[in-house]
């Protein structure tokens, strides 16, 4: 429950930080309602719309209406997708109105005390240290490792967890060992000569709990050509504090990465997963009205590009690259498609790969749900939008789906296993599948060489 | 702007037996709920509604017509609030109408060539339906991606393929209807032939929802065309684009688009789309013919040639479907993207005969010096229906009065050159203070006397097509 005191500060706040040109620029054209997964999965409510949420913003800051609870939830239920910035002509910049309205919310608002407590250990206690990420990660090994989650499925325990947490447990990915996360490479070298200089951004999660698909990144930008360097003193995007109402903490985060790459002498700074690269892209909005760091954050987000991007930059669809025969299927990451405008080049080195039969499934560029930990704080919505998904998938009858995202991956894991097609189909990210590409070719080219010497 | 009213207009005990008809579920008076059914498409309107329902069939929609003409409390029906004249917003408060639980294709009839349709489905889900059996439905609002049938009905839209193909209106074969005192009444049907009793068809279509509520529509199809090409035509003189539009029409040659669009809005449909549209000229015409091959290369031949007669300084073919679609996409997002030039967008629909577009875009361009502004025009330019489309900032009190006296004179030349206030928007609030100038008195009185007839207690859409006064539009008033 949000005060009267409380709701009148938002009010304030509002009026105050709200871009007022911004909410005028919406000219509820209604353009950006078909685009919209909450809009058509709440049967077309217009407050489930990006029309609606700007008119409830405007209609707070015009002091029409009070932030009440129903605001909230509207803006609450928004996955943040920003698949309506993409269609919408008149170009209204939806994220960052949200985003800002978040943020005013989250100050002003005094939360129950666990909701504090846990947004605190995640937010400022956890993801800013990568060294304590390391440890909360390989404390989970130790739970797949050790035993313990064999019992913990078998005696039921489990069940004493939300179902969403439950069907989570399940699909998370066998963690790497403490060991094996703490000594990671620096610089790297490219097999034969330099094409290129890049910088990879290495996340906090991805570098983690998603650890071999770093390493399949890095060794595929080696394969391409590139020399690479990975700084040490880079850190967490920020994309979770900045979407999730934290945005001064986001700005420190913002300037820890910009400080670490900003001395390299690289032709762009590589990411893999589409959130942390369309948070890391839009630095300098984040960062616009600070006059110091202005002008470096632009600098920084200048350089960003998915490796999809710098692979087909490089030519890499043009080697040999081969898997077994396997239909497959992309689901676009959101961030990655509407921020990053990234959406031909994964598909063109899918496409480009011996074996695959590439199959484009309807309205694979909306949402899969998965939305940050939106699946978390709104399980019914998101499993509702997922469900749907995966009905697109099964028709392509795709035994691959790949996804280029580390939040999109879990929640088509778990699609699979709420379609029950856990036997027959997988989810990989795009990189991971590149490799195994690359090295199937590889592998081919060798067996050939030993039938032609034999 | 109107925002809040004083007095509640839905008592509580008729709350109670709308709750006890929809379900609690599809009753809502919050305030949030109110606040985003306050406005539709047309900038400077808003007005909260009393509560916001959502009936599941016919009906329903009945028992709440009786129940709100019992306590004379407006009914406003809001298909996806695309429209452009304030038709949707609920100036005098009352309910909203949603059909987003009516909003299924019934039956397509391959036999008769006729779709049957609730009225929240939306217009390009139609047209795709019946596309996939080969048939054709015509009609193309901008906003069909999203506008439901209902709303089109309603507001009797138009689109890019007006020239040839007509407008809703020539689509509609029959209708049930929902009258303001609760009687389910159903007109025309699947007949080609019919000339039983008055056409209250046509009555319906386009009366803006204040004659009742249209809950179900039988629509005319026809056989898809076989082929279709689509050309661009550059100029670096207005007025030689809009007079070669004059001449296509007095060559016999009838397009079955054939838009206009002038720089300022290519810049910025450029700007959004992004599809390599020339940015140099000062307008371009988009054309498209459709039909029998022979037939339609002929005509594109025919009108290239015209096109080049009229000094145009490049016409050229679009190379693939790919290419076309993404040209009339563009077309479509012109409104919208105009949007980017300025907060406010103010965009209006004055008509003339096709004789007078070129005589028409002068004056427009005549008008928006006279009054410095900047007002950008595309639209229709082969139905004669033009959108000079000004933008501006509503903050600026001062300037949305030069706007004001701009379109004033605007519609008044277009009445002169043998127009009208609107093409395909429709009445509404917008252009109600004008509609007598169109009209005149007597044909005022001829309407009123229909809607007295049919909605006695006025409940029905109140405060739209009917101005209060003449002239003085609402859109200074805050």
């Amino acid at each position: 429950m949000t005060t009267k005191i409380e709701r009148a500060l938002i009010q304030k706040a509002f009026q105050e930080r709200m871009d007022e040109d911004e909410l005028m620029n919406c000219m509820r054209c209604g353009f950006c309602l078909p685009s919209c997964p909450t809009y058509i999965e709440s049967g077309q409510q217009e407050a489930q719309s990006p029309r609606g949420r700007i008119a409830l913003m405007k209609a707070v800051v015009d002091g029409l209406i009070e932030p009440d609870e129903e605001v909230e939830r509207a803006l609450n239920l928004c996955l943040g997708c920003r698949a309506c910035e993409s269609v919408c002509p008149s170009g209204v910049r939806y994220g960052h109105l949200l985003e800002e309205a978040r943020d005013i919310i989250a100050q002003h608002k005094k939360m129950p005390l666990p909701v504090r407590l846990i947004r605190k250990l995640v937010f400022a206690g956890l993801f800013p240290h990568q060294g304590r990420m390391r440890k909360a990660t390989a404390l989970l090994g130790w739970y797949q490792r050790s035993g313990l989650r064999t019992l913990a499925r078998k005696t039921g325990l489990l069940r004493l967890l939300p179902a969403s947490f439950r069907q989570m447990e399940r699909v998370l990915p066998d963690v790497p060992t403490a060991k094996e996360m703490k000594n990671r490479p620096h610089r790297l070298n490219p097999d034969g000569t330099v094409k290129k200089r890049v910088a990879f951004f290495a996340g906090c999660l991805m570098d983690t709990m998603f650890m071999e698909t770093n390493d399949a990144t890095l060794r595929l930008l080696q394969l391409a050509g590139c020399e690479v360097i990975i700084p040490p003193s880079q850190g967490c995007c920020g994309a979770l504090h900045g979407h999730g109402g934290e945005k001064e903490m986001a700005k420190e985060l913002a300037k820890r990465n910009i400080s670490a790459f900003e001395q390299l002498d690289v032709d762009c700074i590589v990411t893999n997963a589409g959130g942390c690269g369309a948070f890391l892209l839009e630095y300098d909005h984040l960062l616009k009205d600070d006059p110091e760091w202005r002008d470096r954050a632009e600098a920084f987000a200048a350089k960003i590009k998915d490796i999809s991007e710098v692979l087909v930059e490089l030519g890499f669809h043009q080697l040999p690259l081969r898997v077994a025969p396997q239909t497959i299927t992309y689901q676009d990451s959101c961030h990655l498609r509407n921020v990053m405008k990234t959406a031909a080049a994964p598909r063109r080195l899918l496409r480009a790969i011996d074996g695959v039969e590439f199959r484009e499934m309807n309205d694979a560029d909306r949402c899969c749900g998965s939305a940050g930990i939106y699946n978390l704080v709104e399980p019914e919505m998101s499993m509702q939008i997922l469900d749907h998904k995966m009905e697109m998938a099964k028709q392509t009858k795709a035994t691959t789906i790949v996804t280029a995202n580390p939040g999109c991956l879990l929640q088509m894991k778990l699609g699979i296993e709420r379609a029950g097609l856990s036997g027959s189909v997988r989810a990989v990210h795009i990189v991971d599948l590149l490799l195994e590409a690359a090295e199937g070719a590889q592998a081919t080219q060798g067996e050939e060489r030993i039938r032609q010497t034999s | 702007m109107d925002v809040e009213r004083v007095r509640p207009l839905i008592p509580n005990e008729a709350k109670k037996r709308l709750i006890q008809v929809v379900g609690a579920e599809n009753y809502d008076d919050t305030k949030t709920g109110r606040l985003v059914y306050s406005y539709d498409a047309t900038p400077q309107f808003q007005s909260l509604p009393d509560a916001v329902i959502a009936p599941r069939n016919t009906k329903e929609v009945a028992e709440i017509a009786k129940i709100c003409n019992e306590y004379r409390i407006p009914i406003v029906p809001r298909g996806s609030g695309t429209n452009l004249c304030a038709g949707t917003c609920p100036v005098e408060g009352g309910i909203v109408l949603l059909f987003n639980h009516m909003n299924r294709i019934l039956e397509i009839d391959e036999e008769n060539l006729t779709a049957t349709v609730q009225p929240g489905v939306v217009t390009l889900d139609l047209a795709k339906a019946v596309e996939e059996k080969g048939l054709f439905y015509p009609p193309d609002p901008g906003s069909m991606k999203i506008s439901t049938i209902g709303g089109n009905i309603s507001e009797n839209s138009g689109g890019l393929r007006g020239l040839k193909y007509g407008v809703t209106r020539d689509y509609v074969l029959g209708l049930e209807v929902v009258l303001a005192n609760g009687d389910v009444i159903r007109t025309g049907g699947k007949l080609a032939k019919d000339v039983a009793g008055y056409d209250l068809t046509r009555l319906f279509v386009g009366s803006e929802g204040t004659l009742g509520i249209v809950t179900e529509a039988t629509l005319k199809l026809i056989p898809m065309p076989e082929t279709k090409q689509t050309m661009l035509a550059l100029y670096q003189d207005l007025e030689a684009a809009a007079r070669s539009v004059s001449k296509i029409i007095a060559n016999k040659i009838i397009p079955a688009t054939l838009e206009f669009l002038d720089q300022p809005t290519l810049e910025v449909v450029e700007d959004f789309a992004r599809i390599g549209l020339p940015t140099d000229v000062k307008a371009v015409l988009l054309i498209e013919q459709d039909g029998p091959k022979e037939v339609v290369e002929r005509d594109m031949k025919k009108m290239a040639d015209i096109c080049r007669a009229e000094q145009a300084v490049s016409v050229q073919l679009a190379r693939s479907e790919e290419e076309a679609e993404a040209l009339r996409t563009a077309r479509r997002a012109a409104l919208s993207a105009l949007a980017r030039l300025k907060p406010t967008t103010i965009l209006e629909d004055a008509t003339v005969p096709r004789s007078e577009i070129a005589k028409m875009v002068k004056a427009i361009n005549e008008i928006a010096e006279k009054y410095q502004l900047k007002i950008c025009t595309f639209g229709h330019a082969g139905d004669g229906n033009l959108h000079p489309t000004c933008p501006t900032d509503a903050r600026n009190r001062e300037e949305m009065e030069r706007v004001e006296r701009a379109f004033e004179e605007i519609f008044a030349k277009a009445i002169e050159l043998g127009g009208t206030i609107t093409g395909e928007h429709g009445v509404g609030v917008m252009k109600a203070p004008y509609l007598e100038w169109k009209l005149g008195p007597a044909g005022i009185a001829a309407m009123k006397a229909v809607k007295q007839a049919l909605d006695p207690n006025n409940i029905m859409n109140p405060g739209k097509v009917f101005a209060k006064s003449t002239r003085k539009r609402v859109v200074v008033t805050r």
